[in-house]
């Protein structure tokens, strides 16, 4: 036995302990150009009004090729579009929009998926079969016919987008959260705490919720390249945010027609969305890596 | 395989200076190194050894299935004088299954599930020989008969989850002998099963051994069963053999200190707990990356010499006189094992005190509803599953009472409703002097709580993989009430961490840090954390290896000792209850067919169950005879138990109708020993003891 | 098995009574806009209040509601405010469509998603299963749309090899489905590999697969008999889910090569507010979704020897 002073252990701060999580993603190559691409974006994003060389809606030369000169001397690095509007700027532009729906969409989907999963999983009975009907009423829906619906009565907007996809998408999160749980309430540290006395929700939350990160953390990703997706088509459906404002999506709709000879205009959007998806889809390739292996 | 080389002459299989290692990222890791064995035509030889010893890695290497990651790197195998290395790929396959074959540790896992067990068997011939459809249905259900399995026709055409688990493993066995192997490999084939089961396929192993000329290698950590089954043994540590001869040699007149290190470990007859303790082995072994120089056990051996254990380059040296005996040891005629009286732990009297539990004719029914057509015509949909039925019992402070049972005995619903996650239907289970049969854990006080805490059985999952073990133990320290200053939680969570004999930086550490003993001693502060007067521990250490399990018993005693705790132990395991247990109880779907002294209970009289279990158990110990109880049939049910005495179905002693519709009368032999049989007084003082040992009292000595 | 298959199509009628609930809750209880969008912005108050007390509007929402459902079982849908002709005259055809459309495209990408899934699980980590796995991953990152347009730019526009639209206005044109087609499978067989991948890897790590090899039975034999048996059960659940998947894919694909189906009606439904036919759309794929999930349910249960018989 050791004959020591007392030691206070020194916890280690949630962010330091977050730092070195995510440091881990260094393992996976796959994960870091991901995670690169994801970063590029987001970077994009932030800086849009200092990267754009021109303001997105502003009709400047119809019809420009990439490459070509503006009266002003600058470049369209990657053409007009039929209005004149410069690409590029778009682009850049509609980064900001897709980034800020995306994971305010998903985070509201994960916000209500989480405790219904929760609720539904470690409790069962009534409340797991009436949760999981609602959940698989909603689920029964393809997915595009309910945005369609959904848009349809409440409107095209970018708050409605965010509900249209949070009513769509908790349900999914909450089978996938409900089937984490019913694993690990099996688990005898959860037996234990039961045992302890501890109330369900602290049970749910504390002992449950953080052996289950590591999937939810994944799904998250991916989850995030598929609302970007969902935004994209909604917006070539022109059922997205109203014009002007530069959307991916609308932006190859707008474009498609003059395909034939002038592809640039609806394909560079393409490669920004598919890009993008590839990022997330990539991390979290990377991360479901590196937390098998942990 | 050509008739000349079936024919072959010598030892049916040779391992030369064998060394496996696997490779992962970290590197080349050595798991099995210079290892020798020689098997004679029709001899089984055991390696034993606990986990990371590397046992089971020779058996896939025999098999030449290491996986992708595992390689061997030295040495040969020589089946049947042939050098396994020049085997091609297709000359393996038809080894396997056909001269080699293997029984695996746990049946349900090692059958396909979406395949009746009729087709798997015949597979074996079909592939092997060039017999027909019909020829290989034969032969498979004829084998399903000689493994003693009931209605071979119906076991042929069910999927593998509908029979079951010491069904399963018979299977798994016809399915090995189907091409009649010439070695046949078992890989710790019992450990998943129940004693008495285990009991019926170690008996079925010996008949097959002998009938089939068979020879087999049969790995396991449990030595008992070592000297049932084998003639040789080998005694593994960290990847080498330290000590290999005949099962008398080794266990009588064992040289290496690992060897009587683990003999040391085990509760024997001759153990007692206040007498002769348990001696656990110090240290923890060491990680396979990290070998010490020199004799891997030197750190922990109490015989250690800086400069000769630790000289590289330590191989196995003869025993004279004992042809075949080797020890990998530099000093071992050096010591003196008559001189040599480690200290055990957790020894000492302990007096009991006042009762502080009573449990009074308790009744735990669970309701079933039952949805099939069947039900819902003859109108009787609700069913009841009695997991506990009429418990009665005394526990007083300072005393350890043994709860004793195999799978299904309703053990796991007991502790339940002790610890307030279920309520009982009927009865009364008085703590403390309140009754708290009706108290769901929600509405006792953190008190109440803290004061009946337990004790579980898996190690690897009972502490919370994302918090540090000083977060748990300080939620624990809180919930009951213990400490509310931050400071003093603090310090009371270092107070338990030295409680239980852990240095204190381990409050900052994540359970995967730690080995499996180490989260077990966690697990033993936890429940400690709120001074409580009773703890129930569950199996705390059937999940740990055979050294580690010594220490944390001792741990747990010494801890008893202290507080003056009541420990209610439930386990299986008859050996470790012998030893440490003050009463027992013995459990038989959802009833106690036997409580007393230990004293009382493992001497006759018996009651029929406890006479099965006690002749079950494997014990390691040569001088011990055994009678041999086989017990027929399956546990019946849970939802559907036999009428009258529920162990009328496979009770050897059965007298007749009487059993099967009356309940038992309780019996006391001894005021306070309570038997619930019919047989009459006369009968059971006529009974013989289970186990006798030989003349002398002396444990096994080495000379 | 019986009571369960009873039970679940028990839950599948409940599910679709709940469904229809919601439909009409969303899209006929505000009697105003219904009548405007039947008869279009510019009527008059009378004009609409005269259709309204016609067609028994002013009827309790209950009885309503019941009438309603029950026009739907028996498939009368109404008439389309944009067609002008019964909702059924235009849904049936274009649902037919739309089956052949999607038919094949998941017919092809089942094909090669179970084949490629199957290749990579066997040998987790290898090769094989990294090219399939990246593959998959930058498949399923191109959306639909962007796919049609660079397949379109490729293979119409540049090669000239294939029609820019598949209005298929001649009769039934082969060549017009092919974009349509592979836009679909291009998305869709990636999510199948990725899938039967997983189930693979999954069952090659089992017991049962090491005791099958060390039985000394042909490698061959241990895949086919098996391995297969017990990977393809989940793929197959995932498969019949995709029909739900593909439904909304459709709509897309259409929109983008004017193909007169199913998810193209609807498209055109909603932009013009078509009441009656978003509706009967929208129950029918729900209907259509909770069919081949009912049905995915009980084939899983079926194929699963653990779950049928115990």
């Amino acid at each position: 036995m050791t004959d020591q002073a007392v030691s206070v252990p020194r916890r280690e701060s949630p962010l330091l302990r977050l730092a070195k999580g995510a440091a881990l993603i260094r393992e996976s190559a796959v994960g870091m150009i991901g995670l690169g691409i994801v970063v590029f974006w987001v970077a994009v994003a932030i800086l849009a009004p200092l990267l754009a060389p021109f303001p997105p809606n502003q009709p400047v030369m119809p019809m420009a090729t990439p490459g070509m000169a503006a009266p002003t001397g600058e470049t369209f690095w990657l053409g007009t579009d039929h209005l004149g509007r410069d690409i590029l700027s778009r682009i850049i532009h509609g980064s900001r929009q897709v980034l800020l729906y995306a994971p305010l969409a998903t985070f509201c989907a994960y916000l209500v998926g989480i405790p219904m999963g929760l609720a539904a999983g470690y409790r069962r009975g009534l409340v797991d079969d009436i949760l999981s009907f609602i959940a698989n009423v909603i689920l029964s829906f393809p997915v595009l016919v309910l945005y369609i619906i959904i848009i349809a009565t409440i409107g095209a907007s970018g708050s409605n987008i965010v509900i249209a996809v949070t009513f769509a998408s908790a349900p999914g999160i909450m089978r996938i959260v409900r089937g984490l749980v019913l694993d690990l309430r099996n688990r005898e540290y959860v037996f234990a705490a039961e045992t302890r006395g501890e109330t369900p929700w602290r049970i749910m939350l504390v002992e449950i919720l953080p052996n289950a990160r590591g999937p939810l953390i994944v799904d998250a990703c991916l989850r995030l390249g598929y609302v970007v997706i969902t935004i994209g088509t909604l917006g070539f459906l022109g059922l997205g945010l109203p014009p002007p404002d530069p959307d991916w999506g609308g932006m190859v709709s707008e474009t498609r027609q003059f395909a034939m000879f002038m592809p640039h205009m609806a394909i560079f959007p393409c490669i920004a969305i598919s890009s993008l998806v590839l990022g997330f889809n990539l991390l979290a390739d990377g991360l479901r890596e590196v937390s098998l292996r942990d | 395989m050509d008739s000349q080389a079936k024919s072959f002459d010598g030892p049916v299989l040779e391992c030369r200076d064998l060394c496996i290692s696997y490779f992962t990222r970290a590197g080349e890791i050595p798991a099995v190194i210079d290892f020798n064995m020689t098997l004679e035509q029709g001899g089984s030889i055991g390696l034993v050894g606990e986990s990371g010893c590397g046992k089971s890695t020779v058996a896939m290497a025999i098999m030449r299935y290491l996986g992708g990651n595992g390689a061997i790197v030295g040495g040969q195998v020589f089946y049947k004088g042939r050098d396994m290395a020049t085997f091609s790929e297709e000359e393996l396959r038809q080894l396997r299954g056909n001269e080699i074959a293997m029984v695996y540790q746990e049946p349900m896992a090692s059958l396909n599930p979406s395949m009746t067990l009729g087709r798997q068997l015949m597979e074996v011939p079909l592939c092997h020989e060039n017999i027909s459809e019909e020829e290989a249905y034969k032969r498979a259900r004829q084998m399903l008969a000689d493994v003693n399995l009931p209605d071979p026709d119906r076991i042929m055409s069910v999927y593998p989850h509908q029979i079951s688990g010491g069904q399963q493993q018979r299977v798994v066995i016809a399915m090995a002998l189907l091409s009649n192997p010439s070695l046949l490999l078992l890989d710790e084939p019992t450990t998943a099963l129940d004693v008495t089961v285990e009991a019926g396929i170690i008996e079925l192993i010996g008949q097959i051994a002998e009938k089939f000329n068979t020879s087999m290698v049969y790995i396991s950590h449990n030595l008992g069963l070592i000297l049932e089954t084998c003639d040789r043994v080998n005694v593994m540590y960290s990847g080498v053999v330290v000590e290999s001869g005949t099962v008398t040699e080794v266990f009588d007149h064992m040289r290496h200190p690992y060897t009587k290190g683990l003999f040391g470990c085990i509760p024997l007859p001759g153990a007692s707990k206040t007498a002769r303790p348990l001696v656990p082995i110090r240290g923890q072994l060491p990680l396979p990356h990290q070998r010490p120089p020199g004799c891997y056990f030197g750190p922990r051996c109490d015989f250690f010499q800086k400069g000769v254990c630790d000289r590289e380059g330590l191989g196995m040296t003869s025993v004279p006189n004992e042809p075949g005996h080797d020890v990998r040891c530099r000093r071992w005629q050096e010591i003196d094992w008559d001189s040599y009286h480690p200290e055990g732990v957790g020894a000492g009297e302990m007096e009991p005190g006042e009762v502080v539990l009573s449990i009074d004719d308790m009744k735990k029914y669970y309701e079933l509803t039952d949805n099939s057509i069947a039900a819902l015509i003859s109108g009787k949909r609700v069913r009841y599953v009695k997991a506990n039925e009429s418990i009665s019992f005394d526990a007083r402070s300072c005393q350890t009472v043994a709860i004793v049972g195999e799978s299904g005995c309703g053990k796991s619903t007991f502790a339940k409703v002790l610890m307030g996650l279920e309520t009982a239907t009927d009865g009364k289970v008085v703590f403390n002097g309140k009754d708290i049969s009706q108290e769901e854990v929600q509405k006792r006080t953190p008190e109440q709580i803290g004061s009946m805490q337990m004790v579980f059985q898996n190690p690897f999952d009972t502490l919370n993989p994302s918090h540090t073990v000083g977060s748990q133990l300080a939620r624990v320290i809180r919930k009951f009430g213990v400490e509310k200053n931050k400071d003093r939680i603090e310090q009371r969570v270092m107070e338990l961490l030295d409680l239980v004999k852990l240095p204190r930086e381990f409050a900052r550490r994540r359970p995967r840090q730690l080995s499996g003993g180490q989260k077990q001693r966690v697990g033993i502060a936890r429940a400690f954390a709120g001074n409580p007067t009773t703890v129930v521990a569950d199996e705390p250490v059937s999940a740990l290896d055979v050294s580690v399990q010594a220490a944390v018993t001792g741990l747990l005693m010494d801890i008893q000792k202290t507080y003056r705790t009541t420990l209610i132990f439930i386990s299986h395991d008859l050996s470790l209850v012998r030893y440490l247990a003050d009463r027992v109880v013995v459990m038989y779907l959802g009833h106690i067919v036997e409580q007393g002294t230990t004293d009382e209970v493992f001497a006759p009289p018996y009651h029929p169950y406890t006479e099965a279990l006690l002749s079950a158990v494997p014990i390691a110990d040569t001088s011990v005879e055994k009678t041999r109880i086989i017990l027929e049939g399956n546990l019946p049910s849970v939802t559907n138990p036999p009428s009258g005495c529920v162990f009328n179905t496979r009770c050897p002693r059965k007298i007749g109708e009487i059993c099967e519709t009356q309940d038992p009368p309780v019996v006391e032999p001894t005021p306070g020993h309570q038997i619930a049989c019919h047989l009459s007084r006369e009968e059971l003082a006529r009974m013989k003891p289970v186990i006798v040992m030989a003349e002398e009292a002396s444990p096994p000595a080495a000379e | 098995m019986l009571i369960f298959m009873v039970r679940r199509f028990g839950t599948m009628v409940l599910t679709m009574l709940v469904v229809s609930i919601l439909v009409f809750l969303l899209l006929e209880i505000n009697v105003e806009s219904v009548a405007t969008k039947v008869l279009g912005p510019y009527t008059s108050q009378e004009q609409r209040e005269i259709w309204l007390r016609e067609n028994g509007y002013f009827d309790p929402a209950i009885w309503r509601y019941l009438r309603w459902l029950g026009n739907f079982v028996i498939g009368d849908f109404g008439d389309s405010v944009r067609f002008k002709v019964p909702v059924s005259d235009v849904l049936w055809p274009r649902l037919g469509n739309t089956g052949i459309l999607g038919g094949i495209a998941l017919l092809i990408a089942s094909i090669i998603g179970l084949t490629l899934g199957v290749i990579a699980g066997m040998r987790e980590g290898g090769f094989r299963d990294r090219a399939v796995s990246v593959s998959a991953i930058l498949t399923t990152s191109v959306p639909e749309f962007a796919s049609a347009v660079f397949l379109s730019v490729i293979f119409v526009f540049n090669l000239q090899l294939l029609p820019g639209t598949s209005g298929m206005a001649e009769g039934f044109d082969l060549a017009q489905l092919v974009l349509p087609v592979a836009v679909l499978v291009i998305y869709d067989w990636g999510y199948i590999a990725r899938m039967t991948r997983a189930s693979m890897a999954e069952v090659m790590m089992t017991h049962y697969i090491r005791t099958a090899v060390l039985k000394g039975l042909p490698y061959g034999q241990v895949i086919r008999r098996h391995a297969l048996r017990n990977a393809l059960i989940a793929p197959f659940t995932v498969i019949m889910l995709q029909i739900n998947w593909l439904l909304s894919g459709v709509i897309v694909v259409e929109v983008a090569f004017a193909y007169k189906g199913f998810g193209s009606l609807l498209y055109e439904a909603s932009l013009n507010q078509d009441i009656y036919l978003i509706e009967a759309c929208a129950m029918v794929a729900v209907f259509v979704a909770v069919m081949t999930q009912t049905l995915a349910d009980i084939g899983y249960t079926y194929l699963n020897p653990r779950i049928r018989f115990s």
